[in-house]
């Protein structure tokens, strides 16, 4: 099966500090990967330059077995991959809808230069509704995102990257900074995405959510890839190990 | 009977969620409910006030504010501030006073009045963005001098007399009580309006505002959503100019002397937020018209013009302690939202 994301040889240096050495990655629609290390390993260079963040020294990405280019966050969203950062980037003072099209109005007509466009307000609140039921968020009203809990901002983050990501949906520490409920609802969220067929990669900390949602896990370690295996209860030692470095 | 049964159940978790909630709506609700506070005590306290000829002495009165106060509420949206409007309400006149010593053509002294607002707005724009200032407070209080020392200059330090009638109809005529000055802001507003609410251009605005980062990230050109603020608001700043000159029948290097700072505090008392992200055309409106109906009722009174000036910035700093209660009551309600999910 050709992966709908692949990454080969993928190589970064920051001066003479190794940011990346060599890492294939590939993921698969309908599969949950998660990609784990320690700080400083190599997970957040390696999802910057999937997402168009960060230029990669040396290395090919490929979409569906074609050789694609990632110069900017734009080209990333055209080839359908979307990424939750930590920070959510999230607008705190605009509504979902709103924080769901920034950047990407639905507006008209189409020959006046896009600033001037007519919003077209009602079907961006229609859609962003329709896609919130879907992966069932709740909301407690229609107010402006500032407003919602911790939980629901990373319901409303994640469901504006699935609603825009046709194949690949990237989430950076999705659960960090939320509580036993929240991080369930979450998680709930990302199974949901599986099913809708995306590509998910997840960077954690949480070993045991990863173990909960991941197919697959690929951990690196100073830049490299360590190891890669199916998460359970008894792979669970090795994944540790392959992550802190302990002699396995 | 069933209804009772519902209301005592509910949780006092409940109840309080409701009672943060329905003070964050009549805190939102505020500078509204205290503009119409004000104009019934004002009108029950002085009976001269609620005239036809009153009322339009307000609104040319309040005019000017509302028009620059307009223009800021587009660069407050984005984090910013222009203080740059004052003076370019100067050098415009006079600039158009001058035209109209040369060429008696009532079109070009209009021109010239709205292409000095045009062309210092573009300035500050270009100058913040390119220049890469970290904060357009720099920008603009650099504008605010030189373009002061320009209309001092210009003007050789004096009044220039002489307007176009069709400028001083503008800024000083009325139909019936209601002056002209009041159909410019209404015009105004209505393209602020649709501008900020209707336009992609006026999403992009909230954004930069709410988020700068996220803002880039998403694609939105920040910079040139930040020079496309400072332009209409130097234009806001020219049609200002325009009525002032009007009104005056001349132009005048000290006119719009610390006007820049009522266009601030109309938006700020219109419960803009200062931090960005927040305020909007109608609640501008209300703070320009909060400031011009306690002037009009103090001169009604024959207060001093220095306990006004010290009036309105009580105002400005109750509006400011407005917007931390109402910073302290959202943080509250996020609080109790996410207890209601934990139920």
């Amino acid at each position: 099966m050709t992966p709908v994301l692949a990454v080969r040889g993928a190589s970064k240096r920051f001066g003479a500090v190794v940011g990346l050495d060599a890492v294939d990655l590939e993921a698969h629609a309908g599969e949950v990967l998660a990609l784990l290390g320690d700080n400083g390993a190599g997970k957040s260079t390696l999802i910057k330059a999937l997402s168009g963040a960060l230029p990669l020294d040396r290395g090919v990405v490929e979409m569906d077995g074609r050789r694609v280019t990632l110069h900017s966050p734009a080209d990333a969203r055209d080839l359908g991959i979307e990424t939750v950062y930590q920070d959510l980037a999230l607008f705190d003072n605009l509504r979902p809808a709103d924080n769901f099209y920034a950047g990407r109005e639905l507006a008209t007509p189409r020959r006046l230069p896009r600033s001037i466009r007519l919003l077209r307000r009602g079907e961006m609140a229609a859609t962003t509704r329709t896609t919130l039921d879907r992966l069932q968020v709740r909301l407690d009203d229609d107010g402006v995102v500032g407003l919602l809990s911790g939980g629901q901002r990373q319901a409303v983050a994640v469901a504006r990257a699935a609603a825009f990501a046709s194949r690949v949906v990237i989430l950076d520490e999705p659960t960090a900074a939320l509580g036993l409920r929240e991080s369930r609802r979450v998680l709930d969220l990302i199974l949901r995405l599986r099913q809708e067929q995306k590509a998910v990669i997840v960077v954690s900390h949480a070993m045991d959510h990863v173990m909960e949602v991941a197919d697959r896990a690929l951990v690196l370690r100073r830049g490299r890839k360590v190891g890669e295996l199916v998460p359970s209860t008894e792979t669970y030692a090795q994944i540790v190990s392959l992550i802190v470095g302990g002699g396995a | 009977m069933a209804e009772m049964a519902k209301l005592a159940s509910i949780a006092p978790q409940e109840r309080r969620y409701r009672w943060l909630h329905a003070a964050l709506l009549g805190l939102r609700a505020g500078p509204a409910l205290i503009l119409l506070l004000l104009v019934v005590v004002v009108t029950l306290t002085t009976p001269v006030f609620f005239t036809s000829r009153n009322i339009g002495n307000v609104f040319s009165q309040t005019a000017v504010i509302a028009i620059l106060g307009l223009g800021q509420l587009l660069v407050i949206v984005t984090r910013g501030i222009d203080l740059s409007v004052g003076s370019t309400v100067a050098l415009s006149g006079v600039v158009g006073a001058i035209v109209f010593l040369h060429v008696h053509s009532t079109v070009l002294v209009i021109l010239a009045i709205l292409g000095v607002g045009l062309a210092v707005g573009l300035c500050n724009g270009l100058v913040f963005v390119l220049g890469r200032v970290p904060h357009p407070f720099i920008v603009t209080l650099a504008s605010l001098s030189i373009v002061r020392g320009l209309a001092l200059w210009a003007a050789n330090g004096t009044l220039i007399p002489g307007m176009p009638h069709a400028v001083d109809t503008l800024g000083g005529g009325s139909v019936h009580w209601l002056p002209y000055s009041f159909f410019v802001v209404v015009g105004l507003a209505l393209l602020a309006l649709v501008g900020t609410t209707y336009l992609v251009w006026g999403r992009w605005l909230y954004a930069v505002g709410g988020n700068p980062d996220a803002a880039r990230r998403a694609g939105i050109p920040v910079g040139r959503v930040l020079v496309s603020v400072y332009v209409p608001s130097g234009l806001a700043a020219g049609v200002g100019g325009l009525l002032t000159a009007g009104l005056l029948d001349s132009g005048s290097p000290t006119a719009g002397d610390l006007s820049e700072l009522d266009s601030i505090a109309a938006v700020i008392i219109g419960g803009a937020a200062f931090a960005g992200g927040r305020g909007n055309v109608g609640n501008a409106l209300v703070g320009a018209f909060t400031i011009g109906v306690i002037r009009n009722a103090l001169n009604l009174h024959n207060v001093n013009a220095f306990y006004q000036l010290m009036a309105i910035g009580v105002v400005v700093l109750l509006a400011v302690e407005g917007d931390v209660i109402r910073g302290y009551v959202e943080t509250r309600v996020r609080l109790a939202r996410a207890m209601r999910e934990d139920e």
